[in-house]
């Protein structure tokens, strides 16, 4: 318990950071229409493949006998990548569809 | 380049992506900005990996594996553009999921390596915060990666509903084992990777079991609620290296997420917690009930094409149906031949169709159906009374009057298209069955409604040829 207190105790900016963030992510989008709704979602699915980097992280720094951790690691990799590029250009498609319509207008 | 120097590219870098993603969400939820919002933020995305692979240092120690990162990177992208490059408009939803997947697999590996790197340094005390938040990083991440999979194959239709009696307390109860063998390895320094390992396999199944039961139409919110959960697994992942740009994009979207999903919710009138665990009340239903003495009138194609092509103004109102059927395209050429001959189409569009915000609109702009032929709810309902044909196409609860006369409906209060104010009502469905909130439509029984029953593909074909003849 005591590790787990001194560990928030050390971290206490990031804790600061994270719950303004969560403010944030809420103000941010609390306006969107509804039509807007499926490519939102859409574009913060890209924005969680954030996690990437976490994976990239890992990846550099795994011994290199360990394959293992190897193997993992470049499968985080991959699916990483996936859920940014994925992310973004679809998200980027649904969009498009949107400035046809206007175009049409 | 100094080490101090690149750290601190580094660190600005992240700030930059920081901003691009926050910048991004906000342009993302207005019409106008959207596209370009999710270009920044793509933009920012590129720079904090690029930067990552080119200055990250750990110990004094700058990236290695590089060829192995590379090459995922090269695989990752080539795979993520080409499937999102292919895939349907009408396939969005599950693209999404499965794209959400694999960032939630993607935080569960993490952990699983940060977790034995962790333990392998001889003996460490495992009460602490980096453990819990690689434990919890593992759950959510898991969980998010199966749950994802699941409504993916749900909403290609390869999963079908599955409900078993007391599920949710074995879904429960499995949640409170996994909680309490995470606790139990922290408390007795448990750090052999058998451990590790069944948590994640427990995590899995949760993640499949908390899906399952809920119905194929209520995946949009599941998607959003399953996308926050990889949010706050990527935002876990951040904490547990100090990373800001993480730790911003993760509590973000977590946060954006589950806000969202509330909004999904409230755009079809139901809470959270009905869409979770609705199909456990939901089983048996009331719908067949008291319906054997209600007749309803079938009608033929040929009668339908008559009806429309002498009508002054006739309204398809598109349903989930339509999105199913993939009948985006036949509609539009039904609608072009109708306008042909000299009679006012419009499409009108309820806010939650198709159970996606936004499905119907997406969908009918594929198939090239003039924005101008949209037409709003309430700007729709005034002119119902002058409709001479209403066309419900695989639309089914967002039609139903019991949602304005009947108080006692579960849908009462929702806004509807009063259909039930045109002079011809014309619904084609599949069958009979209520639409997912299992309640009777007592719109079928009205004597002005006539029911056109058939794939609604293949019926609106029908429809062309027929009108063709005429």
């Amino acid at each position: 318990m005591e590790a787990i207190l001194s560990f928030l105790g050390e971290n206490m900016d990031m804790l600061y950071f994270l719950i303004l963030s969560i403010f944030l992510g809420i103000e941010v989008i609390s306006h969107v229409p509804a039509v807007l709704h499926t490519p939102l979602m859409s574009g913060a699915n890209a924005i969680h493949g954030v996690v990437i980097i976490g994976a990239i992280i890992v990846m550099g720094h795994a011994d290199p006998d360990n394959y293992l951790a190897l193997g993992i690691g470049f499968i985080a990799v991959i699916l990483g990548t996936l859920n940014v590029v994925g992310g973004f250009v679809v998200t980027d498609r649904m969009l498009g569809m949107f400035r046809k319509k206007k175009d049409n207008k | 380049m100094s080490e101090m120097i690149q750290s601190n590219i580094l660190e600005i870098s992240y700030l930059i992506a920081a901003v691009t993603f926050i910048l991004g969400l906000k342009m993302l939820s207005q019409p106008k900005t959207a596209r370009k919002g999710n270009f920044i933020a793509a933009t920012g995305m590129t720079l904090a990996i690029l930067t990552t692979i080119l200055f990250h240092k750990q110990n004094g120690e700058g990236i290695s594996n590089l060829g192995w990162i590379g090459a995922g990177i090269v695989v990752g992208s080539i795979i993520g553009y080409v499937m999102a490059i292919k895939v349907k408009m009408t396939a969005m939803p599950q693209m999404v999921s499965f794209f959400n997947g694999m960032g939630g697999a993607c935080a569960a590996l993490i952990s699983l390596n940060e977790f034995t790197h962790y333990t392998s340094g001889g003996e460490v005390m495992m009460m602490n915060g980096e453990v819990l938040v690689i434990l919890l990083g593992l759950l959510i991440g898991s969980v998010s990666f199966s749950g994802s999979i699941i409504a993916y194959g749900k909403l290609e239709g390869k999963i079908k509903d599955f409900v078993f009696p007391m599920q949710h307390i074995v879904n429960l109860s499995l949640l409170a084992i996994i909680l309490a063998l995470g606790a139990y390895l922290m408390i007795n320094n448990l750090d052999e990777p058998l451990w590790i390992y069944l948590i994640f396999g427990l995590s899995l199944l949760y993640g499949i079991l908390f899906v399952l039961p809920i119905g194929g139409a209520d995946m949009p919110v599941v998607i959003s609620l399953l996308n926050s959960f990889t949010g706050m697994a990527a935002a876990f992942a951040g904490f547990l290296y100090g990373n800001y740009v993480m730790l911003t994009g993760g509590i973000l979207v977590g946060s954006a997420g589950t806000i969202l999903t509330v909004l999904m919710c409230k755009a079809m009138n139901r809470s959270l917690t009905n869409v979770l665990i609705g199909a456990f009340s939901a089983k048996g239903g009331p719908a067949a009930a008291g319906s054997g003495d209600l007749t309803v009138r079938e009608v033929t194609p040929t009668d339908v094409a008559i009806l429309c092509a002498y009508a002054n103004k006739v309204v398809i109102v598109p349903g989930y149906g339509l999105a199913v059927a993939q009948a985006q395209h036949a509609v539009h050429e039904f609608e072009k031949i109708l306008e042909g001959k000299g009679v006012d189409v419009k499409f009108a569009i309820h806010p939650v169709a198709g159970r996606m915000p936004g499905h119907m609109n997406v969908l009918l702009a594929e198939a090239d159906v003039p924005y101008d032929k949209l037409v709003e709810m309430e700007d729709i309902n005034p002119q119902m009374p002058n409709t001479d044909v209403v066309l419900v196409i695989g639309a089914n609860d967002v039609v139903n009057p019991a949602a304005e006369n009947d108080p006692s409906s579960p849908i009462y209060g929702m806004p509807i298209i009063q259909v039930n104010k045109a002079k011809n009502c014309i619904i084609l469905k599949r069958s009979m069955r209520p639409g997912y909130a299992g309640i009777e439509n007592p719109l079928f029984f009205m004597p002005k409604t006539s029911m056109l029953f058939g794939d609604a593909r293949d019926s609106i074909q029908k429809l062309i040829e027929e009108l063709k003849a005429l």
